[in-house]
Order: structure tokens, then sequence, then C-alpha cells
């Protein structure tokens, strides 16, 4: 764990959202949708349990992150190149909780290809979200691509691409960001940095003091944001979006989180976290750190919140019900899509 | 005699031979104290430290030519690579650089390392359920290995860690829990011999990795119809040992070689032209592949399944070749 990576026990003041440009109603529809993804990734966790789902992974403990991030973007309008982590990303920007049931199933209706690829591999045409394949950080250089594409064609799109700290140890990722720097391409570079790739920690994967720090080499503004709060993270997407769209070129925004599950459903993290820093991250769980602020700044009480937590398992309940409902892909279709022509 | 997993083997492998050469060493990914992606190194950390068991970034092309370097700096590493799918990643430094720099320098430089690593499927998707030994036993200058039997495995990659040549070792990951005899006693596999696991009189089948078992459960369905099959176990695929295949074929006079991967290109096709080149006057038949469904790999269950050869596959490949005896 990075000796200043938690950053602080609640958000303050009450009502600083306001400030970022967020209204009150978005506040609480960005809590509403961490609520929803922490449902799905319990239910797809327990699905797993049961052999129902044969690989999961959650974005558990990632959702201010990603929320935050969602937010700030132009859904089907601007570019979203996700990593595995980012279920609350891509159910932000418009993924249905049935779509996503889909995928984790491997059911015909999968929206990212029909039971093809692997759970979590996230993509969906009509939201501009672009399939990744499963080589950690390979879909950087991609999102210097797209951005090259849009710059070239004089629109304004930005290009945001998602992954941990862990990707950013891979060759793909300094390439994708050393072109983006030369370029000074419209990108926003996110790293979800919780401090673990797999089991090896940070201080044996990145030589340097954080993520943030390796913007430098690619002259391009790095910024360590707290990914536990929405607004935070919000805030510096916002900006980074602002930037990119000015001309300015790129940024690279470290987001400090963490998992609150293991890696995957295939690994046990007793082996190399220990307990209590686990237990000192769920106590920064930032579905309760926003519900504390949300409350405090006089938009949610329990009344409510008991009222968004039914809606969130109802809608788990029909999005699983009617996932299993699907049928799976036929195996006629087995070679569909293998070319074009 | 003791009976152990393929996963156990192994780990006894590298055990072994880091007591035995203190130049050994391991690198990869979650290797240390997690033990391995695949549970092959664990405890090997907490026996041997962190300067002969090191973790490394997510970094294939590093992991590899770092491995590369310490070889040729003296030392003699066994770096893992999670996946033979992320071995692409390393493509360059395997084919470009570890493959060839022995011969590059005119015989200067050895880098006899090792690079093991895992290929199977079981609901991994597309980049994930690849084997791609074909890639690599193209090149010149690797050797390749692929066991079928925790004897086997034990044997093999101590014999790579003592190669004078750069090993791909590659794993099957849905072997890694089955048991088998590996005695106590110090022994090696040669690389470049494959063994005749089933002794028979009247179809050859060519198989390695998971592929035997399948092949062996084919064979005892087909005994009961009349057909003795002699099962080949290539166990490495470059050098191939092609020797022992034919010497079957003129027994047996009949082939079906059954391979886990594409058929286009693969290995299947390399040994069936050898067997043209060098038996065409034994055959009784047309030689027969069975192999995989040319797709990427599906994630979904059922159309997983519809993809992967099984039993059934090579048990109606063998009653075609020998359709006129039965």
């Amino acid at each position: 764990m990075l000796k200043d990576q938690i950053l602080t026990e609640t958000y303050t003041p009450p009502g600083r959202h306001r400030e970022a440009g967020l209204t009150d109603e978005q506040v609480v529809d960005m809590y509403r949708k961490m609520v929803l993804a922490r449902a799905i990734d319990e239910r797809v966790w327990t699905l797993g349990r049961l052999g129902k789902v044969h690989f999961v992974l959650t974005s558990a403990g990632h959702e201010a992150a990603q929320v935050g991030a969602a937010f700030a973007l132009r859904p089907g309008y601007d570019w979203i190149l996700p990593y595995y982590r980012d279920m609350a990303l891509v159910l932000t920007l418009g993924l249905s909780p049935y779509e996503i049931m889909a995928n984790f199933l491997g059911r015909r209706d999968d929206p990212c290809s029909r039971g093809r690829q692997m759970p979590v591999h996230w993509s969906a045409r009509r939201l501009n979200i672009v399939s990744g394949s499963s080589p950690v950080g390979t879909q950087v250089p991609h999102a210097a691509g797209i951005a090259l594409a849009c710059k070239l064609r004089r629109e304004d799109r930005v290009t945001f691409v998602s992954f941990g700290e862990g990707a950013t140890s891979t060759g793909d990722w300094h390439e994708g960001l050393n072109f983006a720097g030369i370029h000074q391409l419209p990108v926003i570079f996110f790293c979800e940095n919780n401090g673990y790739a797999i089991s090896v920690p940070f201080r044996k994967q990145v030589a340097c003091d954080s993520v943030a720090d390796r913007a430098a080499a690619y002259r391009m503004v790095g910024v360590v944001v707290d990914g536990m709060d929405p607004i935070a993270t919000y805030a510096a997407v916002k900006a980074a979006a602002e930037r990119a769209r000015g001309g300015g070129g790129p940024t690279l925004i470290e987001a400090r989180c963490y998992r609150f599950t293991p890696h995957s459903s295939a690994d046990d993290d007793r082996t190399y976290r220990p307990r209590e820093e686990v237990e000192a991250w769920r106590r920064r769980d930032p579905i309760v750190l926003f519900k504390n602020y949300l409350m405090a700044s006089g938009l949610l009480n329990e009344d409510l919140d008991r009222e968004i937590q039914a809606w969130a398992r109802a809608e788990v309940d029909e999005a699983t019900d009617r996932a299993e409902a699907c049928p799976y892909p036929d195996i006629s279709e087995l070679y569909t899509h293998v070319y074009g022509s | 005699m003791p009976e152990l997993t393929f996963r156990e083997a192994l780990r006894q492998a590298l055990r072994e031979e880091m007591l035995r050469d203190e130049r050994v060493f391991l690198m990869g990914e979650d290797i240390g104290a997690y033990g391995g992606s695949y549970a092959v190194t664990r405890g090997l950390l907490e026996e041997f430290g962190e300067k002969r068991v090191k973790d490394t970034p997510i970094a294939e092309a590093a992991i590899v030519g770092l491995a590369t370097g310490a070889a040729m700096g003296g030392l003699k590493p066994v770096a893992e690579l999670m996946t033979i799918n992320f071995s692409l990643l390393a493509a360059d430094q395997i084919i470009n650089h570890l493959a060839k720099i022995y011969y590059m320098f005119g015989g200067q430089f050895t880098a006899p390392a090792v690079i093991r690593t895992a290929a199977g499927w079981g609901q991994l998707g597309a980049t994930h359920s690849q084997f791609l030994e074909v890639i690599y036993s193209h090149v010149p200058g690797l050797k390749v290995v692929m066991p079928s039997t925790p004897y086997d495995a034990k044997g093999l990659l101590k014999a790579a860690i003592r190669d004078p040549d750069p090993v791909l070792f590659i794993e099957h990951t849905l072997l890694y829990g089955i048991r088998g005899e590996v005695p106590d006693e110090e022994y090696l596999v040669p690389i470049g011999l494959a063994d005749v696991k089933r002794p028979g009189r009247d179809v050859t089948i060519v198989a390695y990795a998971r592929m035997v078992h399948v092949a062996m459960n084919a064979a005892r369905e087909l005994e009961a119809e009349g057909v003795d099959c002699e099962i080949v176990d290539l166990r490495t695929l470059r050098p191939l040992d092609i020797e022992t295949v034919v010497e079957s074929v003129k027994k047996t006079n009949h082939v079906v070689i059954v391979e886990e991967d594409w058929k286009s290109f693969g290995v299947g096709a390399e040994v069936a032209a050898r067997i043209a080149e060098q038996a065409f006057d034994y055959l009784d038949a047309p030689v027969v592949r069975v192999g995989m469904l040319e797709v990427p790999m599906p994630y979904n269950r059922n159309l997983e399944r519809h993809v992967v050869p099984d039993e059934a596959d090579v048990l109606a490949a063998v009653r075609s070749v020998v359709g006129s005896r039965v």
C-alpha cells in the first residue's frame, strides 16, 4: 500500500459538488448508480459461487472513480476504452443491468459479443465503447489512435481510456502515452490505482512514487485524485476533457482506490493482502462515504436511501431473471463474425 | 511409486534444480507470495527467498528480455509467462532474440533460459484460450516441450533447465490437477524424444499434451471394437521425434493425428507431411487429423465444447481410417 494512499475520512465540506458544477439531482443520481453497480457486483459474485458465471471480476471499491468519471463524459459521443474492472463505468454510460447480466452469463443478448468474449470485456457500438482483449494495457495505443483520428477529422470528441496501475508497466502503455504526448492528442488516460497487479504490490510494479509522475516523461499533465470520492474524480476528468477539447493535449489521471474483492473469482487475496489493510479501506467504502456526504448536504435521508437500495435490488433481480431466461447463442452462429465476407 | 499431481511434479522439478544449481532462479508475474497463477511455484518464495523467486511487473517483453540477458550473463532463469496468450507480447524477445542469440553471434553467447507458460481453455474467451505452440515450434533455435503426464513434466522440466539452448515449456492448464506416478529418485526425460504411451498394432494415434489422455480414452473404447491403437506422445514438438512416429506407422499402416489446436498449418500438418515424405509406402489409408474448429475460442460453454476436439472426434477419425478392417 502507498503510504499516502488513504487520503481523507470524509468528503468535506457539504455542498461541495456545486462548486464542481454538479447539480443536486446529479449527485443523487451518481449515488444511485454506485449502489446499483455494487448490487450487480454482489449478485454476480454469488452467481460465480453457484457456478452460473464462470469468471467474475468486480468493480467493487472502484465505484466512485468510475461513476465520477462517467458523469464527466458524453455517452455515445466521446470514445471510451474501458478495462475489465469498469462495470460501474459502462453501467453509468448506458449499458443496462440486463445487458451486463447477459454478458456475465454468456447469453445471446450479451451486447459486447453475443457470448463470444469473456465477461467484463466491455463494448457497445452505440455508446462508442470499444472492446479490448485480455492482455493488459493493449487498449492504450488504440486510444491514442482513435484520438488521432478525432484530431485529424477535427471532431471535438474526447477519448477516455482506463486501466489499472499494473498496466502502466507494460510496453504498450508507454508507447501509447508517448505517441499521445508527441501529437498532443485529446485523450484522458485514467488509471484506477488499487495498489495491486493481482498479487504484486505497487512498490514492486512501479519504480516511481506515483503513476501520475509518469506523465512528465510524455509531455502531459499528471494528477492524483481520491478515487473513493466521485466529486473529485468527476472534477479531474471534466478538467481533462476541457483541456483535450481546447487543444491542450492529453492528461494522465491517477484515481487511488481499492478493490474490495480478490482480483477475480479465481484467486484468494488472503495470500497477498493483509486483512487489516482490507479492513482499513473497507472503512472508506465509497458508497458509505458518499451516502454520508449526501446526508450532510441534505440531499439524502434514511428513507430515500432504503428506497434506492430496494430499487437497486429489484433492478438486479429483474435483470438476472431475464438474463437467465435468455438462450445461449445457437451453435449455428458459431462461425458468424469470424470473417466479414 | 508415489503419485503426484502434474503441478506438484513441476514444483518438485523447480525445487530440485534450484537446490542443485544456485544459478537457477525464477521470475514472473504473481509467482511469489501468490504462488503462481496456477500455483506451481507455491512455497518456493518461502524456501528460496526473493533473490531467487522474483515477482515482476506486468511486462512480458521485459520478462523474456531480462531472462535472455540473465542467461547470457551466466544465470539459469526460469521465467513464467502467465499464459501463452500473453507470450505474444514477448514474441519479439522470444523469436527475434532468445531463439537466435547463439546463432547470430557465432556461438559466442548462449541464452539457456527456460520460458514456462500455460495453455488451455475453460470459458476463458478468445484471448485466454489459444495454444500457439505452432508459432514457436516454427522457429529454429528454440526447443518446444509440451508434456502430458506428471512423470514427463518433471523429467522434461529438469532437462529443460539443464539444456544449453532456450526452451519454451508449455503446460496444459487442464492437466495441472491430474495425478501420476513420479519416482523419488532423480531422473531426466530427454528433450526431443517421443514416447509410445500405448502399444498397439492397428492404428497409430499421434497426440501430445491433453490429447494423449483423450486418445487413451478413445483407445479403450476402440479396443472393445477390436481396434488396437498405438498412441505416440510427441512430448517435444521441436525438435520433433519423427522416427518414433514413422516406426509406429510402419507397424500399423494407419494414422490419426490429434491436436488441441487449429489444424491449419499446425503440428498435425507437419507430422502428416513428414509421414508422407518418409513412410508414404506404408500407409493403407489417408492420414486423418483431428483438431479444433477454426474460430476464435468462444466464451459460451456450449459453443466452446463444440469447438474443442473430444473422444467422439477421435473415435470417428479412427473408425474412418480403419473402416476397411472392422
